[in-house]
């Protein structure tokens, strides 16, 4: 199975579903001041959504920092994208912004901290997921 | 004499000295989402008025009728109550936009009415407001906590309950005729508004999460019990008001479902965990599509196929990205 990195902001909400996951996950730190973490290849990225009314500014800056590392990008495989439907149509943007910038898919998107279901999509998802990508790669 | 007093200077607000970076995000975010009823073409909405029946007529005026109630307190009550339990001087200024944009929602509601109702029929509907033993019960049950004296991190569990829950069973209704093509430009306006008590909910659940970072392990379980408590009593209110309203048009269990799913998701603004389990929170997908529309619902892992999820097109700002 390939890595996980995600980025959850002071509330936390990102963060309470990636611990649910029970999976081991790098966190891109809030502070631009303090160290990115070193990405395992292949990853996948989970990342909330801070878009206001005309979708600017959806992905958080400290992960387009992450991104704009050649090296590092050249291993993400998907992203699932958190986000709340309250926000219309900009739901979960990162994930059909960060989608068109490196050209993988969107894998899945949730609400806020995610629901017990997202949870056990999101753990069979990947695991189908990523048995998938070692078959493209063998 | 007085003059000799020792004094504590008054100090003005630095924004460039921040205690809590959310604090100028969550500013940032509600300044650049300002908006004025003007802004949305109401009228083109007369006709669409036209075609509901007067029992529909009559439940769309009482539910926004209740809707203003609950901007009415949050605008006067509800987000003045909680400046003075602010922890910087920055959330008093947040709390200050959040009390005026709650005072533009209540005040648009009533440009819905005066564009598309008559008179008598608004004015019978602000009799029912107050008369409505639910309706006023909801919001005696917020105000409660909002009173001088009582846990500044209860009324913050009451403000994240009127943000992110008690307003749903009536938002349920435009986004209901929204999704059968009625009424679409006022379904615009309450997605502004939506969009907004979004923004209110999460941060004021952001604050009451901080002031628990500075509580002991049984002062925080008790104002766990709290919080769950107080959505079982607001959620007993809501139930019956919801049958209230919509038993006439059948659609009581829909709005339950979507009760159900907006009280997990304001228990996860205060970071709790669900209180409805799943089954219950299965909402008409009309609905959740007329919350979101153009956010398109396909993704990998559902199985909807295996082609990449690319939107149409979206504003980013390319200077951030070197690639």
């Amino acid at each position: 199975m390939g890595g996980l990195v995600y980025y959850s902001s002071a509330s936390g909400n990102t963060a309470r579903f990636v611990a649910r996951l029970g999976l081991a996950a790098g966190r891109i730190p809030v502070s631009p001041c303090d160290p990115l973490p070193e990405a395992a290849t292949p990853y996948v990225l989970i990342c909330p959504t801070y878009a206001d009314g005309t979708g600017r500014g959806a992905v958080p800056k400290q992960v387009i920092r992450f991104l704009n590392d050649p090296a590092r990008r050249a291993g993400l495989r998907g992203v699932i994208a958190a986000g709340n439907r309250n926000f219309g149509a900009t739901y979960a943007l990162a994930g059909r912004v960060i989608s068109d910038k490196c050209n993988v898919p969107v894998l899945y998107r949730f609400e806020l901290a995610g629901t017990d279901l997202d949870i056990s999509r999101v753990q069979a998802g990947l695991e189908k997921f990523w048995g998938t990508e070692c078959l493209t790669m063998a | 004499m007085k003059d000799h007093a020792p004094r504590t200077p008054l100090r003005a607000i630095n924004w460039n000295r921040l205690e809590d970076e959310k604090d100028l995000e969550v500013w940032n975010r509600l300044t650049v989402n300002f908006w004025l009823p003007e802004k949305v073409p109401l009228s083109n909405d007369v006709q669409s008025w036209a075609t509901l029946r007067p029992e529909e007529r009559e439940l769309t005026i009482r539910v926004f009728t209740g809707l203003t109630l609950l901007d009415t307190i949050q605008n006067t009550l509800g987000a003045p109550a909680m400046m003075p339990d602010a922890i910087t001087p920055h959330e008093e200024a947040v709390l200050s936009n959040i009390a005026f944009m709650e005072a533009v929602h209540a005040r648009s509601y009533s440009s819905i009415f005066s564009t598309l109702c008559l008179t008598p029929e608004v004015d019978a509907a602000f009799r029912w407001a107050e008369e409505n033993p639910h309706l006023q019960q909801k919001a005696r049950l917020v105000l409660e906590e909002y009173k001088a004296g009582s846990d500044p991190l209860k009324r913050k569990i009451a403000s994240v309950f009127l943000e992110s829950f008690l307003f749903y069973s009536g938002f349920y209704l435009p986004m209901y005729w929204s999704s059968r093509a009625k009424l679409t430009n006022t379904a615009d306006l309450i997605r502004l508004i939506i969009r907004d008590e979004a923004v209110h909910g999460y941060y004021i659940g952001y604050k009451y999460q901080r002031g628990l970072e500075r509580l002991g392990e049984a002062e925080r379980a008790a104002l766990k019990d709290f919080a769950f408590s107080l959505i079982f009593d607001l959620y007993d209110v809501e139930a019956k008001y919801t049958a209230e309203l919509y038993d006439g048009i059948g659609l009581t269990e829909d709005v339950k479902a979507f009760l159900h799913y907006n009280a997990n998701k304001a228990l996860q603004n205060l970071g709790y965990e669900a209180l409805f389990p799943p089954q219950a929170c299965e909402v008409n997908p009309a609905i959740l599509a007329a919350l979101s529309p153009d956010s398109e619902n396909h993704d990998f892992f559902s199985g909807s196929g295996s082609s990449y999820v690319i939107g149409k097109a979206v504003a980013t700002e390319d200077e951030d990205w070197d690639f």
